[in-house]
């Protein structure tokens, strides 16, 4: 049994957003391409703000689409007026641009949207079919964990899904997608980020589609689905912003050239820094 | 005096004392004095690796370390890191003096196959030779800038982990250390700097602990246990399972034959526990902060 707070959805069809990281452009693109892709709800698993510029923008958007959100690490330190972000990093340099950004974001985002932030839960719990589904920013134990791919051994990826008796977890806070299946018909997905694009060249974001199959066994199908938007139209906006140039070259180029000492040896290969 | 008890909330790190306390070095500020001379504990059996990964399955262990002593020393250690990276993500904390070429050609290859990362944290004490060969013996310095070279060319992207027993109130060390390795051909240099742990040869080099260097069970109110290795990892040696990788010599850090005798919580009775609360994350691969930082 589910357990007793969990809503069942009556769909066939969601979308699932991870960190906007204040990127309305990219959000407002991932909201219209769910719709004609026939997503019946969206959900966003947290950090509305940071990196990108204008950050009160993103607000209008999730509210207006009725877009279902839990909190972030970034969205908790915004709305508690913590000192940082909670990322954790030590490296002198990432320290430098994560306090940048963090200080625009905290300054640019009303108290109206901070106190919002403040009322969002840490986690879902959904029926989505015969799925439990549980939504989460870090993992379902701690906001802040990184859960990356070459560092998630499937024997913890398993003891999550026991410990938190569900089926499905879903989760950010990487900013690099993937997903792996495990025993039991269960899935781990990282559904990306649609903040800034994830350190592999490509100027376009992520989110995750989940579809109930048509099937007699209701299987559960997981596509990733690329977002294209105007990048350079955000590239300008950061640049009036005076945001460090560094961001801007990730949303132009897709590299990631700021906080990259959280990245795993194996996600820390496949980019240019 | 009431001790703070950690209990294990989870067991995600499986360290392995793989290469007992067995060292081609004998650094200066070793926290268990590992020497070619130490054998207090000895090289785990490639048969107690793979029982111990087994067992480690259904706890839903998350990643696995490699420890010594230095663990190349181990004949077998190739294939048990090749074993490893089957179960989950692996790191080896080595002091880059002895690699073989073909060592860590085999190693790129099981690398590459794996869907895990395999991560080599190598030490480096000093950003001179002379700060660091004071430490970890003559000529190192080059001998570890050799190793990471080695590293490199194989594809890796060595963790370079810095226990600053002389300069650990340089408040640049961190850029030191990044323009030493870019200087010797590495563009993307990581960094771990970790607090000097007083105890094992360190004690007798430098300062021991004070007395009043000790956690108490009022200071752990409000604490984040998850920041004390104790809360989530423990060691497979060749006398035991023991709490965590710094306390091998103490006796109450045995605390069973198999993993699953070995997951009561721990009492906080040692000062070397004062260092693991005012840092955290002593033993993970990101760096160490100071709570107050």
């Amino acid at each position: 049994m589910p357990p007793a707070d969990t809503a069942t959805l009556d769909y066939r069809r969601i979308a699932v957003f991870g960190g906007v990281y204040s990127n309305y452009l990219a959000l407002a693109a991932a909201l219209e391409d769910a719709r004609r892709r026939g997503a019946e709800e969206c959900f966003c698993l947290g950090d509305m703000g940071a990196f990108g510029p204008h950050p009160d923008r993103v607000f209008g958007l999730l509210r207006d689409c009725g877009v279902r959100c839990i909190q972030g690490n970034y969205d908790n330190s915004i709305a508690r007026g913590l000192d940082d972000c909670q990322c954790g990093y030590t490296d002198p340099r990432d320290n430098y641009f994560a306090r940048l950004s963090y200080q625009y974001t905290f300054a640019h985002t009303h108290p109206d949207n901070r106190a919002w932030l403040g009322t969002l839960p840490t986690e879902l719990r959904l029926l989505l079919g015969k799925y439990r589904l549980l939504l989460c920013h870090g993992s379902p134990r701690q906001m802040n964990e990184f859960l990356w791919e070459s560092t998630s051994s499937s024997a913890f990826l398993d003891y999550l899904m026991r410990a938190y008796d569900t089926d499905v977890i879903l989760a950010t806070h990487t900013g690099i997608k993937w997903r792996r299946d495990l025993e039991g018909g269960k899935h781990f997905i990282n559904v990306g980020v649609l903040g800034r694009p994830e350190n592999d060249g490509r100027t376009n974001v992520w989110y995750a589609l989940l579809t109930l199959a048509r099937s007699a066994s209701e299987g559960l199908e997981v596509e990733f689905i690329p977002v294209a938007y105007d990048h350079e139209q955000l590239a300008a906006q950061m640049r009036a912003e005076r945001l460090p140039d560094e961001f801007v070259a990730t949303v132009l180029t897709g590299w990631w050239t700021t906080c990259l000492e959280v990245l795993p040896y194996k996600e820390r290969c496949r980019g240019r820094f | 005096m009431q001790l703070p008890s950690i209990p294990l909330a989870h067991l995600d790190d499986l360290w392995f004392q793989v290469s007992g306390t067995v060292c081609n070095l004998a650094c200066t500020h070793c926290f268990i004095s590992c020497s070619p001379h130490n054998h207090s504990f000895g090289f785990l059996d490639f048969e107690t690796v793979r029982t111990a990964l087994e067992e480690s399955v259904a706890l839903g262990v998350k990643e696995y370390y490699f420890t010594g002593g230095e663990p190349f020393l181990h004949p077998r250690m190739t294939e048990i890191l090749e074993l490893t990276l089957r179960y989950g993500p692996a790191t080896v904390l080595t002091n880059g003096t002895v690699f073989k070429d073909q060592w860590l050609q085999r190693l790129r290859v099981a690398a590459d196959a794996s869907n895990y990362s395999l991560e080599f944290r190598v030490s480096m004490d000093g950003y001179t030779p002379e700060a660091n060969d004071a430490l970890r013996g003559h000529g190192t310095f080059e001998r570890i800038l050799r190793g990471v070279g080695q590293l490199l060319h194989h594809g890796f992207l060595p963790i370079l982990t810095v226990t600053p027993a002389n300069d650990e109130d340089d408040p640049q060390l961190f850029e030191r250390f990044v323009r030493l390795l870019r200087e010797n051909g590495y563009e993307r240099p990581r960094i771990k700097i970790l607090p000097t742990l007083r105890i094992g040869a360190e004690a007798k080099r430098g300062r021991g602990y004070d007395e009043h260097e000790r956690v108490t069970v009022e200071m752990m109110e409000g604490y984040d246990q998850a920041r004390l290795v104790c809360n989530h990892s423990r060691v497979v040696t060749d006398r035991g399972i023991y709490v965590c990788p710094i306390l091998l010599e103490a006796p109450d850090a045995r605390l069973g034959d198999t993993l699953k005798e070995a997951l009561a919580p721990f009492a906080l009775a040692h000062q070397a526990c004062h260092t693991c609360y005012q840092y955290g994350a002593l033993c993970a691969n990101a760096s160490s902060r100071h709570r107050d930082a």
